[in-house]
């Protein structure tokens, strides 16, 4: 398990501004602390971004993470610690002083102003020229795709055109970080889908740092380089998108990022490279030894549906020595097609329930499994996760 | 009978609805006022002829339409008295108007930026004065403002005038009542407006780069103008025939169209005159009226 996490980790460093501790990071985030009233928002958030990173501050609603990038964008003053943005610290200055843009989960267009206007209004306001403001807003609605628009107002738009506006619009000042609070909650899921992939490319293209707020753990694995999973006000964990689905620090966390099987147990014994767990309701489990030495008995092992196997008749073999080192019995209770994989839920002979999801590689499947049919449920040890809280 | 059918009917009456209002309470007393304007006066009941009399036969009302002319209108128009009501009118009115847009438009903008438990409070102490009469109310500020009056008091007790300061009768006095009585006017519309703006948009406009004042003038008002719109119509257009404060507050040396035509009317019993003035005042009024419209019809085309 630990070598494995560390091939994952080499993957990740490749990746452009995952590692920012290499060099100056262009924005630290340093003891953010925010109140309103006695409500803790934001309790004590550190956090460096690289330049050029596609980071994603991901958590459920009501987390502090639109708080925290209100405080990027200057909106609310942070109560304690430093915002540093290329070295100089910014907590306390007013939104109009920093350079940083937002593009607002409304779109927030102003509704008296034409396309061409909503572009050039911050580069009005930075006092450009003329002939470079005209420029520069030709070039935001050639980026955008709004040719023949400009003369439009916004409410003679579609939802995703205005979405193109705002982003033209916030790009245009050229800021050295560009915040995006929940850009694509308003579009439905097949414009959404298409816009990830165009704001990837654009970030890629402009070599700009996007911080993006989201609620959707899809949205934030798709685009992002690095994730920060924000629970309470509180930084939870900050991984790349594999590590956080592969790695997960605390049950939480794998439970909002995708779907999960946990069964809880006590720690038994620690031989070479493997722990044994008795768990309550799935047998006994062998699993890879954690990064992290286990401390406490109490556990929970954490294992993906998808790398959870299924088998018609009893594998041969020791189950000791071969991979498939974990195995339970049980029935199939509950078969749903997806299209391109088929969800399984098999009700173990011990008590349990595991979900079991299996790519669908054929056309015509003659082994699909149905209900009521005795499997054997199957994975390896480095397949599963020890989780401690 | 088609359910569109059966839909189709109240809709129509709704449609008709407010033309049959107008039509009842506008243009029927629009139309005895016009001809009374047209009419001389007489020492008569009514005091002026022609009087039309439909029985009489189609000669008697053939005769009573010659016998109309415009004569009170060139007398109206002609008479420095009269024109200069008018224009002591549309002074007062639109520098009333212009000092409660003033007062009204920060009042209206701090409740709109309120806690929303406290925009609910602010708005019944708007209200609150309404519940008492107005009369009552201007009489309070005659108390107030007389010679040994609250606010004469609390002047000298503060030491800032030696002897009693003259209100009362003064166009101070006037512009105060008149800006403490149509204030909710002016705030309620701005309010409306103010609340219903989206706040990310002035944070936009701040996180492009716009120091608070430009703000402001570039988005907050430029959006708030059918607001600002609305309280000024409301207030311009009763102040323009304003006739009771003026009246209680304000000196006798000039007067305003509202008074002239009530001293016409009451005083001098020229009902002729005093509708000719009337129907002038309405053509005053009428173009701010059609102005707006016009704007607000361009800015619906224009979407």
């Amino acid at each position: 398990m630990a070598d494995e996490l560390e091939g994952i980790k080499a993957a990740d460093a490749a990746r452009p501004g995952a590692h920012p501790a290499t060099g100056r990071p262009l924005l630290r985030i340093d003891g953010v602390v925010k109140n309103f009233g006695a409500f803790r928002a934001v309790d004590g958030v550190s956090l460096d971004i690289g330049a050029g990173e596609f980071f994603a501050l991901l958590g459920p609603s009501g987390c502090g993470k639109t708080t925290l990038l209100r405080m990027l964008a200057g909106f609310e003053a942070p109560d304690a610690g430093r915002i540093l943005l290329g070295g100089s610290d910014i907590a306390q200055a007013l939104p109009h002083e920093r350079p940083v843009n937002m593009m607002f989960q409304s779109y927030a267009l102003f509704p008296h102003l034409s396309v061409r206007d909503n572009i050039a209004f911050g580069l009005k306001r930075a006092g450009m020229a003329r002939a470079d403001i005209a420029t520069r807003v030709a070039e935001m609605v050639a980026l955008v795709k709004l040719d023949g628009m400009e003369k439009r107002k916004p409410d003679q738009l579609s939802g995703g055109q205005r979405q193109r506006v705002a982003l033209a619009r916030a790009l245009a000042r050229r800021p050295q970080l560009l915040l995006l609070d929940e850009p694509l909650a308003a579009l439905d899921k097949k414009l959404r889908e298409s816009t990830q992939g165009e704001l990837m490319e654009l970030q890629r293209r402009l070599g700009m740092t996007f911080i993006i707020v989201t609620h959707d753990q899809e949205e934030a694995m798709t685009m992002a380089t690095r994730i920060g999973v924000m629970d309470a006000g509180k930084l939870v964990q900050v991984a790349s998108p594999r590590e956080l689905y592969e790695a997960p620090r605390s049950r939480w966390i794998a439970q909002f990022v995708g779907d999960i099987n946990l069964f809880e147990g006590e720690l038994q014994s620690r031989e070479a490279h493997r722990v044994t767990i008795a768990t309550r309701d799935a047998g006994t489990l062998v699993v890879a030894e954690p990064r992290a030495p286990v401390g406490k008995t109490t556990v929970s092992v954490a294992i993906r549906p998808e790398k959870v196997k299924l088998s018609r008749r009893a594998l041969d073999g020791d189950a000791d020595q071969g991979p498939a080192i974990n195995r339970l019995e049980g029935t199939v209770s509950d078969v749903c097609y997806l299209g391109g994989s088929t969800a399984y839920k098999v009700k173990l002979d011990a008590g349990g329930t595991v979900r079991s999801a299996i790519a669908n590689t054929a056309r015509r499947d003659s082994d699909a499994y149905s209900v009521n049919q005795r499997v054997v449920v199957w994975f390896t040890s480095n397949d599963c996760v020890v989780l401690e809280q | 009978m088609s359910a569109r059918r059966i839909f189709a009917r109240p809709a129509r009456f709704a449609a008709i609805a407010p033309y049959l209002w107008m039509a009842l309470f506008f243009l029927v007393p629009f139309g005895f006022v016009l001809k009374i304007s047209l009419s001389q006066t007489a020492i008569a009941q009514p005091p002026y002829e022609p009087v039309f009399d439909f029985t009489a036969g189609w000669a008697a009302i053939k005769a009573a339409f010659g016998a109309l002319s415009i004569e009170n209108f060139k007398l109206l128009v002609s008479d420095d008295l009269y024109v200069f009501a008018y224009v002591r009118s549309l002074t007062v009115a639109i520098t009333a108007t212009a000092i409660l847009l003033l007062i009204g438009y920060p009042i209206a903008y701090g409740m709109a930026r309120l806690p929303a438990r406290w925009q609910a409070v602010a708005m019944v102490l708007v209200i609150v004065p309404f519940w008492t009469s107005f009369l009552i109310r201007i009489y309070a500020w005659i108390n107030i403002l007389q010679h040994d009056g609250l606010l004469n008091q609390i002047l000298l007790a503060l030491h800032l005038v030696s002897q009693p300061v003259v209100w009362l009768s003064t166009d101070s006095a006037m512009y105060l009542g008149i800006v403490y009585s149509y204030l909710p006017f002016m705030i309620l519309p701005l309010y409306a407006t103010l609340a219903k703006m989206e706040p990310a948009l002035e944070e936009a406009a701040a996180d492009l780069g716009a120091p608070p004042g430009a703000v402001f003038w570039l988005v907050t008002f430029p959006l708030s103008l059918p607001g600002v719109g609305a309280g000024v119509l409301l207030c311009f257009i009763p102040i323009v025939g304003e006739f009771v404060i003026p009246d209680l507050l304000a000196g006798s040396n000039s007067l305003m169209i509202g008074q002239t035509l009530w001293l016409e009317f009451f005083t001098n019993k020229d009902w002729p005159v005093a509708s000719a003035a009337a129907i002038i005042l309405l053509i005053v009024l009428l173009a701010p009226l059609l102005l707006y419209e016009r704007v607000q019809r361009r800015q619906l085309e224009e979407r």
